[in-house]
């Protein structure tokens, strides 16, 4: 999956449609800079029916724990348990053989709430703007 | 106020460090990922800048019996160049910190403390100061460099600040240490660390910390040296089944309940707390810490039930992935009426009970150690 091809939520999954009209999920290189070592997924099973923006599953990393959503509605048709059994490789790979799960998706107008690859870039600098000031915030309490 | 940078604080930054603030300091989280520089340091060699530790000096005639009043283990019995792990409790024998106590002689004393206490203690030495002492916050002044793992003793001898003292390094017993003239300067180390690995710690003025890192990190090239971050420091010194201030131990929780009862000494003069802590053994702590581990997926963090039978025994106080076993570990403070040995465990992790059992503490003993 070519990152600059792909969609991105706000909770920093991208998504890939291939060539059948399937979503690819997986999980953005600043969500792996953000959590650090993963040390377990859990995924939901195949034939999961979700919505967009439920929390579908958990990313264990040594030092936090992060919800996974759903980045679109529809059926989970396929989970990448290379990912499962060894996800190291989502750190090492995280928009190819880091991918997390594959979702037949049941309305394409989802689509248009997820942030192409630039918007994503621009939130992601916003974000860490915002972290600046809050950290600024914090010193004065202190 | 301003979050405090340690004297390396720049070099962290240039290699590419993760920053976050702890106690008041902006410290590197990570360099090359946690898992990676938790190996570095059992295989290799690490370097750790732990300058936000506090450094407190107590001196004067009456500085070795003020300490063991403040203290619960036996700095009475310390020889000069000798070291204890201690904690220090309130009146009602809770842990107000854990410590090391350095001892020049009867009447040069040196406390290291946690970070986030140092504060606290510092207030807390003044309050209950006796005898003729006086105390000296030596924090600001002071860098302090922990170098850990199997190649530490080489990569020391490599440097030219140990050359005065190159011929004793590797002598120096656990929980020893000497001091080095460096142009003019004190310098200590010693043969200590959180890490469960062997391993050595260097106190050296403020100024010459980020000269030393440097020195270390370009002399250790061969023997596979790297910066080690906090998130790394806290899986080694779990793995060794260290207690970390805010985990295993706060002022909820008495020494014997966390497991040391073997720097809780009764057969020295009073101390703060010592007839709590003396009734508390008599009768038996009410609570124990235990390792964990787990059966099935998942991290058992912080504050997490531990079920026996499906009733709740206790909480998690500290659990992660630990990269040396390749294993989901714990440890736990559980009630002393539970007997988790024998029943059904299980930790709640985000309402999913997750199986567990008990394994005996620390997770780790190193061969390099000692």
């Amino acid at each position: 999956m070519v990152p600059e091809e792909c969609l991105y939520t706000k909770e920093h999954e991208w998504v890939f449609i291939d060539e059948d009209g399937v979503a690819v999920i997986g999980i953005s290189e600043y969500a792996v800079g953000e959590l650090g070592d993963i040390v377990y997924i859990e995924l939901p099973e195949v034939g999961t029916q979700v919505k967009q923006m439920d929390p579908i599953g958990t990313i264990e990393a040594v030092k936090t724990v992060a919800d996974l959503f759903s980045p679109l509605s529809g059926e989970i048709v396929e989970i990448n348990d290379e990912a499962v059994g060894a996800p190291e490789i989502i750190n090492k790979d995280p928009y190819e053989a880091g991918w997390f799960m594959k979702i037949k998706i049941v309305d394409k107008g989802e689509l248009d709430v997820l942030f192409s690859h630039d918007e994503y870039q621009e939130f992601l600098g916003e974000q860490e703007s915002e972290n600046e000031d809050e950290s600024s915030e914090e010193e004065e309490d202190q | 106020m301003e979050s405090k940078k340690t004297p390396i604080y720049e070099s962290h930054v240039a290699l590419g460090g993760r920053i976050v603030e702890f106690a008041g300091y902006l410290m590197p989280v990570s360099f090359d990922g946690i898992i990676a520089e938790h190996g570095k340091v059992r295989t290799q060699v690490g370097l750790f800048d732990v300058s936000h530790m506090g450094e407190i000096e107590i001196t004067g005639p009456d500085a070795r019996a003020f300490t063991d009043y403040f203290v619960s283990n036996n700095v009475g019995k310390l020889a000069p160049g000798q070291i204890c792990y201690t904690v220090a409790c309130n009146e009602k024998g809770k842990v107000l910190d854990d410590l090391l106590v350095y001892k020049f002689s009867d009447e040069r004393i040196m406390l290291v403390v946690n970070a986030v206490n140092t504060n606290k203690i510092l207030e807390h030495v003044r309050h209950v100061k006796r005898g003729d002492i006086e105390i000296r916050n030596r924090t600001g002044q002071i860098g302090q460099i922990a170098v850990q793992g199997p190649n530490s003793l080489e990569l020391l001898g490599a440097i030219d600040l140990c050359a005065p003292v190159r011929d004793r390094i590797g002598e120096l017993r656990y929980y020893r240490f000497l001091t080095i003239d460096y142009g003019g300067s004190e310098v200590i180390l010693s043969r200590t660390g959180y890490t469960g690995e062997r391993g050595y710690e260097i106190y050296l003025p403020a100024g010459d910390a980020p000269g030393v890192w440097k020195e270390l990190l370009e002399a250790g090239r061969d023997l596979g040296v790297a910066p080690i971050g906090l998130g790394a420091r806290d899986t080694l010194r779990f793995e060794a089944g260290y207690c970390l201030y805010g985990h295993e131990l706060d002022e909820a929780t008495s020494p014997l309940e966390a497991g040391l009862s073997w720097v809780v000494k009764f057969k020295k003069d009073d101390y703060i707390g010592r007839s709590v802590l003396a009734a508390e053994k008599e009768s038996g702590p009410s609570r124990r810490l235990i390792g964990l581990e787990l059966k099935g997926r998942g991290i058992a963090r912080q504050g997490y039930t531990v079920l026996e039978d499906g009733a709740g025994i206790g909480r998690v106080t500290s659990g992660t992935f630990a990269p040396t076993l390749g294993k989901s570990l714990a440890m736990a403070l559980v009630s002393s009426a539970a007997s988790p040995e024998e029943g059904d465990l299980a930790v709640e992790i985000r309402g999913k009970k997750v199986p567990a059992g008990v394994v005996p503490l620390p997770f780790y003993a190193s061969r390099s150690s000692d």
